[in-house]
């Protein structure tokens, strides 16, 4: 393949994006659409922890609740994968085995990524080692800034190595630390072009995390990667989404951007921790007729 | 161009219908002519049917007004404006008028639902566009009516008198909006007449001056069809004319009122270039077309419905199109999720076919997406045509539908030459990601609205209007209020 320019992006109307997700959050989501939509949300779930406090016990109950969602309502999905700091994952997959939940892994100095080359390829060793099927990796912002392509390239190419064929590779842009929608434009195609399996907007610890805006944009370089390949990357909004409705918009942007096939957890996630219990509410909800208090709902 | 894999658009999850709820409000059967404050049976005793073109059901019988009718309006007019209107102060005119304004806000619901009733368009624009923008059009225009002298300082502005207004079917109440509120604000009164296919939000904006309280004749409402337009062009006592329509029917009042004192302001049609260069925001730039051309099925006289790609990005841009065009929802105008409502009326069906079948005859390609059309009512898939010719019947004359035709460009001289090659000359939009290239460009474009990066985007502050055949005089912004004056 000949060399790709990432100093000559495609350029981003910001005014037009917003103009495109007023569209988009105007639409109305309701009956068997929204319930069909909220089970699929549900599915596309990585049940996230990611704190200094996480114990053991924490990781577990969440492994539990990753397939138990909440088992008063028969027939539910489980979430597409817990995600948790490499020291856990050998524990995440041994709670989720025969589950098909998967076991994401953050790595290379994340959230950061202020390390060396040598750490960061440790920490993914660390998680693929222990049997993660996922890896969530953060690019290095400070040598993007500085217009250092080649080594975020270089960077991302290398921990895809590391990760081989099986365990899929997801890069966390950050979009919050990048700054304009340009930018997020560039970072998208040099994190596909490198290997990337899915792009994903934040690490959920610098706001703003996730929004719709900057998530359309990252559905449009997916497109054009399609476009130019035939492959399907997958898209990880993370952070910030804590509603069904948000959710079910997010939802609708990737169906009008991308199609059908992309509505699958091979293909699409979300990154929260609370975003759960909203569906499981708003499930209940559709079923019952009523909204119940959220305590009705365990909060791990 | 090297090959690209194409997104399949299919999916097992679709939204399901979300129409906007009719019970709020109830239509009349019969709407009466509005004229002296009151609602008054024609003279012509004759009513005609107005449908719903989604499904082709009648919603009310409407007076049709005659000679005699436009008379009565005429003169109603000419008294309210003698005894009452031109004696009050531009602070009370200014009162009505916001008035006016508050109370469409108050109903937008049911403004909203009628427009799409019984004009095809989709809920989603005519609750988001129309009626917000008719609202804020009569809140403009009420801050300028005791601000005259300042918007025109030392140059004496008076009143012309009576105006006559004929509006189209495009965009019923805001058009009305955006006649009635500059003549008010100027101290002029006003009759003005709906299109035959569209007369009912007109009749509710009446309600509305009636319970504003606007003194009696200020605002007269009558409707019919081209024949009772042509009374209130030829009657002696109006003073001017303000007409939005064909250009073919502005030529004919042009004709008719020429030798008389009437003056008069024209906003006609026309067919717009939407330029897109190799280094504008690509996707948003196919939004941009997409509002360009299917707002509003198509029926906008300043619609991009002649679009000039840089050759270099001819075919990616037209790839993302065709995709787009595959998310847009045709149907349900009360749908809230539909995009692309029902064309307006069945003449305007049948032209708009005509010109898809001159099209496909004059040898260009054509693409719609395939979607499901309800059996009743009148319906256009959205339409675009590749491999155009300039000399093409399809991007030359105004179809005032959803069909777009596309041609290509390589320099900046070339696609303004092209741009420019056209009998009229009310809109054109520009793409590009380069502030330097925007200002080039519109500086040398015949057009009265040039749009950078958008199209489509409508302010009461900002003045309306066309070059050549494309008619003539400004709406909206201060200009608007100079149609309504004569200065010393």
């Amino acid at each position: 393949m000949k060399q790709i320019d990432f100093s000559n992006s495609p350029r981003i109307d910001q005014v037009g994006i917003e103009d495109r997700i007023a569209r988009i959050t105007a639409r109305s989501i309701k009956k068997e659409s929204k319930m069909q939509g909220l089970l699929m949300a549900l599915n596309m779930i990585d049940l996230t922890t990611l704190e200094g406090a996480d114990t053991e016990e924490k990781v577990k109950q969440l492994c539990f609740k990753a397939h138990h969602l909440h088992d008063d309502i028969p027939g539910l999905p489980t979430t597409a994968a817990v995600c948790v700091y490499p020291n856990f994952v050998k524990l995440a997959v041994n709670e989720l085995k025969g589950t098909g939940v998967k076991v994401a892994a953050v790595a290379t100095a994340f959230p950061s990524g202020q390390s060396s080359a040598e750490i960061k390829l440790l920490d993914t060793k660390m998680a693929v080692d222990n049997g993660a099927d996922e890896v969530d990796m953060v690019i290095s912002r400070g040598k993007f800034h500085s217009g250092d392509y080649n080594f975020v390239f270089d960077e991302i190419a290398m921990i895809k190595e590391a990760c081989g064929k099986n365990v899929r590779l997801k890069v966390i842009l950050e979009t919050g630390e990048i700054g304009t929608l340009d930018k997020v434009r560039q970072a998208s195609d040099i994190a596909m072009y490198a290997g990337a399996d899915f792009i994903k907007t934040s690490t959920g610890k610098i706001k703003p995390a996730a929004t719709l805006p900057v998530t359309l944009v990252m559905l449009e370089a997916i497109r054009d990667y399609y476009y130019k390949t035939g492959i399907m990357i997958g898209m990880k909004p993370a952070g910030g989404i804590s509603t069904s409705k948000l959710a079910l918009q997010y939802l609708l942007m990737v169906k009008e951007t991308l199609g059908g096939k992309w509505l699958t957890n091979e293909y699409f996630r979300f990154g929260a921790s609370s975003l759960a219990n909203d569906v499981l509410l708003q499930i209940a909800k559709q079923q019952s007729g009523i909204y119940q208090s959220n305590d009705y709902f365990s909060k791990v | 161009m090297k090959k690209t894999h194409k997104i399949d658009f299919s999916s097992d999850w679709n939204l399901a219908p979300a129409p906007e709820s009719t019970t709020h409000f109830k239509l009349k059967d019969t709407y009466d002519l509005f004229i002296n404050g009151k609602f008054v049976a024609p003279k012509s005793g004759k009513y005609f049917d107005t449908i719903n073109p989604a499904n082709e059901k009648v919603l009310a019988k409407v007076a049709e007004a005659n000679e005699a009718d436009i008379d009565s309006a005429v003169k109603a007019a000419r008294k309210a404006y003698d005894t009452v209107w031109s004696k009050l102060s531009g602070k009370e005119r200014g009162k009505y008028i916001y008035r006016i304004a508050r109370i469409i806000q108050e109903r937008a619901r049911e403004f909203a639902v009628v427009e799409t009733l019984n004009g095809g368009k989709a809920i989603r624009e005519s609750r988001d566009v129309d009626v917000p923008l008719a609202a804020a059009h009569f809140f403009y225009y009420a801050g300028w009516a005791d601000k005259l002298e300042y918007a025109f300082p030392n140059r004496k502005p008076k009143a012309l008198g009576v105006a006559g207004q004929i509006i189209p079917w495009n965009f019923p109440l805001l058009m009305a909006a955006w006649k009635i509120a500059p003549a008010l604000a100027a101290g002029n009164t006003v009759v003005i007449k709906s299109s035959e296919t569209t007369p009912l939000t007109a009749y509710l904006l009446a309600e509305v001056i009636q319970e504003a309280g606007l003194p009696a004749g200020v605002v007269n409402i009558v409707s019919g069809a081209g024949l009772t337009g042509s009374f209130i062009v030829n009657h002696p006592d109006v003073d001017k004319i303000a007409f939005t329509g064909s250009t073919a029917v502005g030529k004919i009042i042009m004709k008719a009122i020429a030798g008389t004192p009437k003056k008069s302001t024209m906003e006609l049609g026309g067919k717009a270039a939407n330029i897109i260069f190799e280094d504008a925001a690509l996707d948003q730039a196919v939004e941009g077309i997409v509002n360009g051309i299917f707002f509003n099925q198509g029926h906008v006289c300043c619609a991009g419905s002649r679009l000039y790609v840089q050759e270099s990005v001819f075919d990616v841009v037209v790839q993302k199109l065709k995709d787009r065009m595959n998310s847009l929802n045709v149907g349900d105008p009360l749908d809230k999720n539909t995009d692309i409502g029902a064309i307006n009326s069945k003449k305007q069906l049948e032209t708009i076919a005509k010109y898809i079948e001159i099209g496909k005859n004059e040898g260009a390609e054509m693409y719609q997406p395939s979607c499901d059309l309800p059996s009743k009512g009148f319906w256009c898939r959205p339409t675009i045509f590749t491999k155009v010719s300039q000399s093409n019947r399809i991007a030359q004359e105004e179809i005032f539908g959803p069909v777009l035709a596309i041609q290509t460009f390589r320099t900046v001289d070339e696609v303004i030459e092209k741009a420019n090659n056209t009998p009229y000359g009310l809109s054109a939009g520009v793409w590009t990601d380069k502030g330097s290239k925007i200002f080039n460009m519109t500086s040398q474009m015949r057009a009265g609205v040039v749009w950078a990066n958008t199209f489509n985007k409508f302010d009461p502050a900002s003045p309306f209007g066309g070059y050549k055949e494309s008619g003539f005089g400004r709406e909206g912004g201060v200009h608007g209020l100079e149609a309504y004056l004569k200065f010393e």
